[in-house]
């Protein structure tokens, strides 16, 4: 079986105007999101308490409403989690004066009514929310500066740049869905998001090291060409792999329950879109940059250096 | 060309025969037990207490199916939960106190697995259940009550020296102290300076007084922080002990948090009180003149309390002071005879009640009692020598260095040294757990099999090499996690599921270049070689931007994210042996002794 028996080149850097301005156009939309509605951030950042509960009979939501408004937690978010007998309960850090022991009270009233069993509770207090959005950036921003650092040391610095900007492309639209949708995001969708960013770095590289091996193979051709021959040559593996990768995502989507579900949402469209930024974005940004056959071969000395076939 | 050395080909094999043998452990599953450890540090499990254990079984009709001794417990396994939850309480009944007889789950794989060290992976508490809390130490609380008990001491050192001075107040974390005269300043300063070696002084001139500004010295104030949270973690180690968790964490992070972690532990409350309580210190006098009556019973007007050791004291009822009149106690050496000793601070109106005591109670013992959960213990009971002042008390006499920093640490826990917070917990109750297990376990396996089903049917013989090698890639990755007992958590079970599915690209991109290979008419032997070969770059460095953000996640994570990120860094390294090492060998078996090979199975 062979899906991609190409053979032709497809001009891709052709298309560049129209590429750039459709990932321009949905960049700039996920920062407007961004911008106007925000990430809709989990308790792990804001602080406050969610509580998980299980009812052995169906249960209300108003009524649970009412018998936290009884100790004093009206403004609590009371919500259906999967199914009727679960209910998610999510208190915010302002009104919660009771600190840690606010789940044995939330508890206690609730369960003088109906059988309640305890799932889950997460309190997070003020100061480590604040740690854990710092801690997020600095990773972010390690992982960033190490993948450009890798490139260039490994390519060059224009691939280093092309790659790290095509991918915190990928970055802010995964940030922009979950702006758009209002989806969670919690400390498990950031890890999700800093494994795209080294995950779909990995398609680039593909990529570039089809670019250098035409740049020492193909002496007379265009630069254009040259790329336009590596994205084609290696499509067929960035659609196999990419869609293997996305098979095990897309289990976890299903049968992950709710913990994962959004971490292999943010997984699923960061592989989508990281398959488009790579060839799309990566590649005619390296054109812009004015990459040339003389990065990797120097005009004296050009069998003898060549490190890699 | 496509035959591998035989050592590669050894070499191979180990590694999965030893895959398998870690990977093993996990299959077996889990069955109840009980966990019996001693609380006092004199007392040890060893084959005397086993044989108790063994003994108290057999007459409550109790028949486990193992009973081990490791280094500081004993664990008996049973076949079921109403077994163990009997054989809890006979044990307790049994031993008493001093003993945490704690329920727990142990690995029912067979025993020569265990000896070489083959544990199932070591499960976070979201898959098996439990609390998790987050504890702030109050250090400024810490660096306020140092200073506090500081400017008691000026005082009471300035009047002993018979240095006037007007009075000495705190500002914020500076101590004034006020002279009416330059003179009485300069003789004030030299001797606190003598005396407080922790204290930087810096003199002052405002209006008319004349002050003298103490503040800590920075390496002081990192003394003070150390002390509070090494004597924090001992706390709450000993509360944990009550509660009888089997395989409690307790651990310093960063320089003033403390982790809690009990698996198992459902009832939150219940833990938060105990780790919240303060435990309090009385020092009183013992009663050496009257005996303990026939009955047991104490007499009039005293109390009995056994030592660390066990024997028992009468004390007397009164208290001459608590701990709250402790500043501070540390570890050190009798200056005359160099006797390990402990040194204890005593405040202001401590120093006073303790120096009125001892001048009347010269020659007799006094006892200083730890009380926590309603229950007291003498800590250490020395006899009075001399008459003494000044709040600097020191206790020597019959002990070690290590019973010195345990008394020390002890009599600090007495007065905790700085409040703690909990500012952050996690509850995982036990159907979670098990719901968590049986999604990760799901989720890995429907992915597993959707693309082994794809890359078969996509390459064919290659592909089915492809899946084998992945398979090996799952079985190193559990026999590694097995083996480092690293924390296994639900990102990180979504961590295995991600890895395999990124694993594959290495078969995929050897396939890929063999493929073209052929296609450009290069014999089938050539392009496998070759189609291995030219991969191999693209393929490490694909893999080291991963892990890039991998390293960077397990610096910066936090608890389940740490986890992720430790199963993502493994996974790489185990997909790179397994996607290049063991496919190869494989392909090698199958197409490397064929001499005329004109066709190969790759789709």
């Amino acid at each position: 079986m062979e899906f991609f028996r190409i053979k032709k080149d497809i001009p891709f850097m052709s298309y560049g105007k129209l590429t750039t301005t459709i990932s321009l156009v949905t960049f700039l939309l996920a920062v407007f999101f961004l911008a106007t509605r925000g990430l809709n951030f989990g308790v792990d950042f804001t602080g406050g308490t969610v509580i998980e509960v299980h009812y052995a009979q169906p249960s209300d939501t108003n009524r649970v409403r009412e018998e936290l408004a009884g100790i004093g937690l009206a403004d609590a978010l009371v919500q259906h989690f999967g199914t009727t007998h679960d209910v998610l309960i999510q208190v915010p850090l302002k009104h919660n004066k009771m600190g840690a022991n606010l789940s044995e009270q939330v508890l206690a009233a609730l369960r003088a009514n109906a059988e309640v069993e305890l799932r889950r509770v997460e309190f997070v207090g003020p100061q480590v929310g604040k740690d854990l959005v710092e801690d997020g950036a600095m990773a972010l921003l390690l992982v960033s500066l190490g993948i450009v650092g890798y490139l260039w040391l490994r390519f060059e610095w224009k691939f280093g740049l092309a790659a790290i900007i095509a991918n915190l492309h990928d970055v802010v639209i995964i940030l922009g869905c979950f702006a758009f949708f209002q989806w969670e995001f919690s400390l498990s969708v950031l890890a999700a998001v800093l494994a795209v960013l080294g995950y779909s770095v990995n398609e680039s590289v593909v990529v570039f090291d089809r670019i250098r091996e035409n740049f020492r193979k193909m002496r007379k051709t265009e630069v254009a060409e040259i790329i336009d021959n590596a994205i084609t040559r290696t499509m067929s593996r960035t659609i196999i792999t990419h869609g293997s990768t996305q098979l095990m995502v897309l289990a976890m989507l299903l049968l992950g329950g709710e913990t994962l579900h959004f971490f292999a949402m943010a997984l699923t469209i960061g592989i989508m879109f990281s398959i488009y930024s790579s060839v799309l974005v990566a590649s005619p940004l390296l054109i812009m940059f004015g990459v040339c056959r003389e990065d990797f071969i120097k005009p004296e000395k050009a069998e003898s250096e060549e490190v890699l076939p | 060309m496509n035959r591998y050395p035989l050592w590669k080909n050894l070499l191979i094999l180990v590694v999965l025969v030893t895959g398998f043998i870690y990977t093993l452990p996990n299959f077996y599953g889990e069955s109840p037990a009980v966990q019996i450890m001693p609380l006092r540090s004199h007392l040890k499990a060893d084959t005397q207490l086993l044989a108790t254990v063994e003994q108290t079984l057999r007459n409550a009709q109790l028949a486990p199916e193992v009973i081990s001794l490791d280094a500081n417990s004993i664990k008996v396994r049973f076949s079921d939960t109403d077994s163990q939850l009997k054989a809890k309480d006979v044990l307790h009944a049994q031993l008493g106190e001093d003993y945490v007889v704690a329920l727990n789950l142990l690995s029912r794989s067979p025993a020569w697995l265990t000896e070489m060290n083959a544990l199932p992976m070591y499960l976070g508490l979201d898959l098996r259940g439990g609390v998790h809390f987050l504890m702030q130490v109050d250090m400024k609380a810490a660096l306020d009550k140092a200073l506090e008990s500081s400017s008691g001491d000026i005082r009471s050192t300035l009047r002993e020296a018979r240095i006037p001075y007007s009075g000495v107040n705190r500002d914020g974390d500076v101590l004034f102290v006020k002279f009416r005269d330059a003179d009485s300043r300069s003789k004030g300063e030299a001797e606190l300076k003598l005396r407080f070696g922790g204290l930087q002084f810096d003199s002052k001139d405002a209006g008319r007084d004349y002050l003298l500004q103490a503040k800590l010295k920075q390496q002081e104030q990192l003394r003070i922080q150390d002390s509070a949270l090494q004597q924090n973690l001992v706390t709450l180690r000993n509360r944990v002990n009550e509660l009888g968790v089997a395989e409690p964490v307790i651990q310093q992070q960063g320089v003033d948090r403390v982790v809690v972690q009990l698996p198992g532990v459902q009832d939150t409350a219940r833990a938060k009180d105990i780790l919240g309580r303060t435990a309090t210190l009385e020092v009183r006098l013992v009663d050496d003149d009257r005996q303990i009556g026939a009955s047991g019973a104490a007499p009039f007007g005293t109390e009995i309390f056994k030592e660390r050791d066990g024997t028992s004291v009468v004390v007397k009822k009164s208290v001459i002071l608590t701990g709250e009149r402790i500043n501070d106690a540390q570890p050190g050496f009798d200056s005359r005879n160099n006797e390990p000793a402990v040194h204890i601070n005593l405040d202001a109106v401590g120093a006073r009640k303790f120096k009125e005591a001892t001048r009347e109670n010269v020659g007799k013992r006094m006892a200083i009692i730890l009380f926590e959960k309603g229950r007291g213990e003498v800590v250490t009971a020395p006899v009075i020598r001399e008459e003494i002042g000044g709040g600097r008390v020191q206790i020597s006499g019959q002990m070690d260095t290590t019973e010195a920093q345990n008394i020390a640490l002890l009599l600090r826990a007495g007065a905790l040294a700085a409040p703690m917070e909990i500012i952050e917990e996690r509850t995982v109750g036990p159907s979670l757990g098990a719901d968590n297990i049986q999604r990760g376990f799901d989720s890995t396996k429907i992915g597993f099999i959707m693309v082994a089903v794809f890359m078969i049917a996509y390459y064919l013989m290659f592909g089915t090499i492809s899946v084998l090698a992945l398979g090996a890639n799952l079985l190193l990755l559990i026999a590694l996690l097995s083996m480092l007992q690293a924390t296994l958590t639900l990102p990180g079970m979504a961590g295995i599921a991600l890895t395999l599915g990124m694993a594959i690209d290495a078969n995929v991109l050897i396939n890929e270049r063999i493929r073209e290979e052929l296609r450009n008419g290069v014999p089938p032997q050539m392009a496998i070689s070759t189609g291995y070969e030219n991969a191999f770059a693209t393929i490490i460095d694909s893999n080291i931007t991963t892990l890039i953000a991998g390293v960077a996640l397990f610096m910066f994570g936090s608890g389940p994210v740490k986890g992720f990120a430790v199963v993502l860094c493994l996974g790489i390294l185990t997909s790179m042996f397994s996607g290049v090492m063991v496919s190869r060998a494989l392909v090698n078996l199958i197409y490397g002794r064929k001499t005329r090979l004109n066709k190969v199975a790759i789709g």
